[in-house]
């Protein structure tokens, strides 16, 4: 297992389309409930809870071998937003290109043939850490990290916010996401021998009703 | 259904420059097209698209800063019919789209060619950005950079990774150097030396046929490509 | 100190009885869980859910079960809003739906709402399996605390399978002392009703649900099937529950 691959999977210029993405909080701002530093750190806390736990789990029970299409069934169910399941199998049509490049297995070649439009974002990660030879709890990590780095970032560009208050949240979070990555790992475990129905399913009602509302903007910087 | 091994698309490198599409079909020319906001981008594709459309079979994807503007008044227009014409949103970043993070932009060119094609060109519109953004390799085959007279005359002089470098450099607005003070003579000059043999065209779209230059370059690309 | 509080359970089956109605040949509930027959309206059986005791609390565990037979229409509604109260028992109160509908069977799910009283623990989960060709109309309400007072702990899970396939699993988790973020501008952003429409039509397979947002505080959402979630926050009860009424003449057949 190589630890400096957890690195090039994570970075956040890994070419794999997040960049276009807020996670939520292009509407959030919009709809005036994030206004700062400190909201901003209740919004990304609130999502670390929901989609970062749903997604690490996905990502983690991928990364352990669990069948993709019945894991790409089990997100198709925890993301009833229509603007959101595009996004994520958009997203994962992309992260598919990339890993396929970095690190080409029969695996991903095989999610491609299944997926031709994309399997659902975490779906393609857990497998992508597959492929670079790292772990479950490795998976968990980038989803988690994603869950809330995506929103902080875009919401340094959507509010002027100061960056190293932007880090600073993410530094804040850490332990949190430590909890999250570790509860998603022992959940995809659960799920190699119970089935996918014990993947946890946290929503986030905001998030739903907001990436609906989102998706109807005529003027808007990020997709999602 | 075909093996991924067997395709040359689907070799672990060749993600999106390789010239073949994964059914061996050659894929579509892709030209790009770049430069700062304001500088007559979408009216040369515009224009371009008239010119061309009879002869080659042709799409567009727009990059816009805020979504679909570009592509919006491409349908306006009606210079193509819809289906043809496909929006990337990019975040904020226009540049981060074309060159550092070229996925979804690759995802759309393939979309095109699989749901209008076959297709002989698609020409990429960058999001109005700076003079530094350029396009990847992997995403166009050539690139266009617009800049135009009322933008400054020093622009030529001043250079950048766009204006020096790009396949063909086009100075818009020609029609306008008398009402902006820009000393045309000049910006062909300061660009002919910041580019060495790399083409120039000075345009005006108000003229009659003012994309014939910038188009017939582009037939000259699309001939090298299908030869 | 006994930590076993009570465990109950209801159970009503609707069968078509074979002359275009529906007959109850199961109807049965002890403890909390007391089921009425009431006078359903043209061929369906309806069926009132009463609560005999304040409940669930802590360490009750209920279960109530609600299966409809082929070409049967059941609906079920509840007397009063049920409350998640404190017990004497430390252990959390749980309370499980089990729905099932084969096919051309039709049940209309709609109890009144789940207030999560101050100090209370409860975890609630409904599933639904539904068979291909049934239709379901299913509406669960939280209602975070009384007037004016602050939620006990709650945890909610809906699951609707079709055919086997979920098509919409999703866990709402909150009240002080659960999970960050709970009341933050991600989750629920300080509102105090929370609530799900699931409506499940075949027809949903030729014509589909159109996604939309109905304001800032709920959307249509067309799930991976023939079924569509309208999730909803509001202020107060009463603002939700308008609404989920507006939204389900949205959902509703055409007239006619």
């Amino acid at each position: 297992m190589s630890r400096a691959a957890l690195l090039v999977l994570a970075d956040g210029r890994f070419p794999a389309g997040g960049h276009a993405h807020s996670g939520g909080a292009e509407a959030a701002v919009g709809a005036g409930r994030v206004t700062g530093a400190a909201s901003l750190e209740d919004f990304c806390r609130g999502r670390l809870h929901t989609a970062g736990l749903v997604s690490a789990s996905l990502a983690a029970a991928a990364a352990l071998g669990t069948d993709p299409v019945e894991l790409d069934a089990a997100a198709d169910a925890r993301t009833p937003s229509p603007a959101l399941r595009t996004a994520a199998r958009r997203l994962g049509r992309q992260l598919t290109r990339a890993a396929r490049a970095a690190w080409p297995s029969a695996e991903l070649d095989a999610l491609r043939r299944a997926f031709p439009k994309g399997a659902h974002q975490p779906v393609v990660l857990g497998v992508t850490a597959r492929a670079a030879g790292l772990g479950p709890a490795d998976a968990a990590y980038c989803a988690v990290y994603e869950s809330v780095s995506g929103p902080a970032t875009a919401t340094v560009r959507l509010l002027g916010l100061d960056p190293f208050e932007a880090t600073g949240v993410l530094a804040r979070l850490a332990p949190e996401m430590d909890e999250v990555a570790g509860a998603a790992v022992c959940a995809a475990e659960r799920a190699a021998g119970e089935g996918t129905d014990v993947l946890p399913a946290d929503s986030a009602p905001l998030l739903e009703i907001s990436a609906q509302a989102h998706a109807g903007w005529h003027m808007r910087l990020f997709a999602t | 259904m075909h093996l991924d091994h067997a395709s040359p698309h689907d070799g672990p490198g060749a993600v999106g420059a390789d010239a073949l599409r994964p059914d061996g079909v050659r894929r579509a020319l892709r030209i790009g097209l770049g430069g700062p906001v304001g500088s007559g981008k979408t009216a040369t594709v515009a224009a371009l698209c008239r010119a061309l459309r009879d002869e080659a079979s042709l799409a567009v994807v727009t990059n816009d800063i805020y979504t679909r503007e570009d592509a919006e008044f491409l349908l306006r227009a009606a210079v193509l019919p819809p289906e043809r014409i496909a929006a990337v949103e990019t975040g904020a970043c226009p540049h981060t789209a074309i060159r550092d993070d070229i996925s979804a932009n690759l995802e759309a060119v393939e979309d095109l060619e699989d749901e209008v094609g076959p297709l002989d060109l698609i020409l990429v519109e960058s999001g109005g950005d700076n003079l530094t953004a350029t396009f990847s390799r992997g995403l166009v085959d050539a690139q266009i950079f617009v800049i135009d007279v009322a933008g400054g005359d020093d622009i030529p002089r001043k250079g950048g990774p766009g204006v020096t470098t790009a396949d063909l450099l086009v100075v818009n607005k020609t029609d306008l150097a008398p009402y902006v003070g820009s000393d045309l003579t000049r910006m062909a000059a300061d660009a002919r030396a910041q580019r060495g043999r790399l083409p120039v065209v000075l345009q005006s779209l108000r003229e009659e046929d003012g994309i014939r230059d910038v188009a017939d370059w582009v037939r000259s690309r699309l001939a090298a490509w299908t030869a | 100190m006994n930590t076993a509080g009570v465990r109950a359970g209801a159970r009503v089956v609707a069968r078509a009885d074979g002359r275009g109605g529906t007959c109850l040949p199961v109807l049965e509930g002890d403890g909390p869980l007391a089921l009425r027959r009431t006078r359903g309206s043209g061929t369906g059986a309806r069926v009132l859910l009463v609560g005999a005791m304040s409940g669930p609390l802590g360490g009750d565990r209920l279960t109530m079960r609600a299966e409809v037979g082929t070409g049967a229409r059941l609906g079920v509604g509840s007397a009063a809003a049920t409350l998640a109260l404190p017990g004497r028992h430390t252990d959390d109160a749980r309370y499980d739906v089990r729905l099932t509908v084969a096919p051309g069977g039709e049940l209309h799910w709609l109890p009144e709402q789940l207030i999560s009283v101050r100090g209370s623990s409860l975890l609630a989960t409904t599933h639904a399996d539904l068979a291909r060709g049934a239709r379901l109309v299913l509406r669960e309400e939280q209602v975070l605390g009384r007037s004016g007072e602050p939620p006990g702990r709650l945890i909610t899970r809906l699951t609707v399978r079709i055919a086997g396939r979920p098509v919409l699993d999703q866990q709402l988790t909150c009240g002080p002392g659960t999970r960050g973020g709970w009341d933050g501008p991600a989750v629920l952003g300080g509102h105090r009703a929370v609530g799900q429409l699931v409506v499940v039509r075949p027809e949903f397979d030729d014509e589909p649900v159109t996604a939309r947002a109905l304001g800032e505080g709920a959307a249509v959402l067309p799930l991976p099937g023939p079924a569509a979630l309208v999730t909803a926050v509001a202020p107060d009860a009463l603002r939700l529950r308008r609404l989920l009424d507006g939204a389900a003449h949205l959902l509703a057949p055409a007239p006619g």
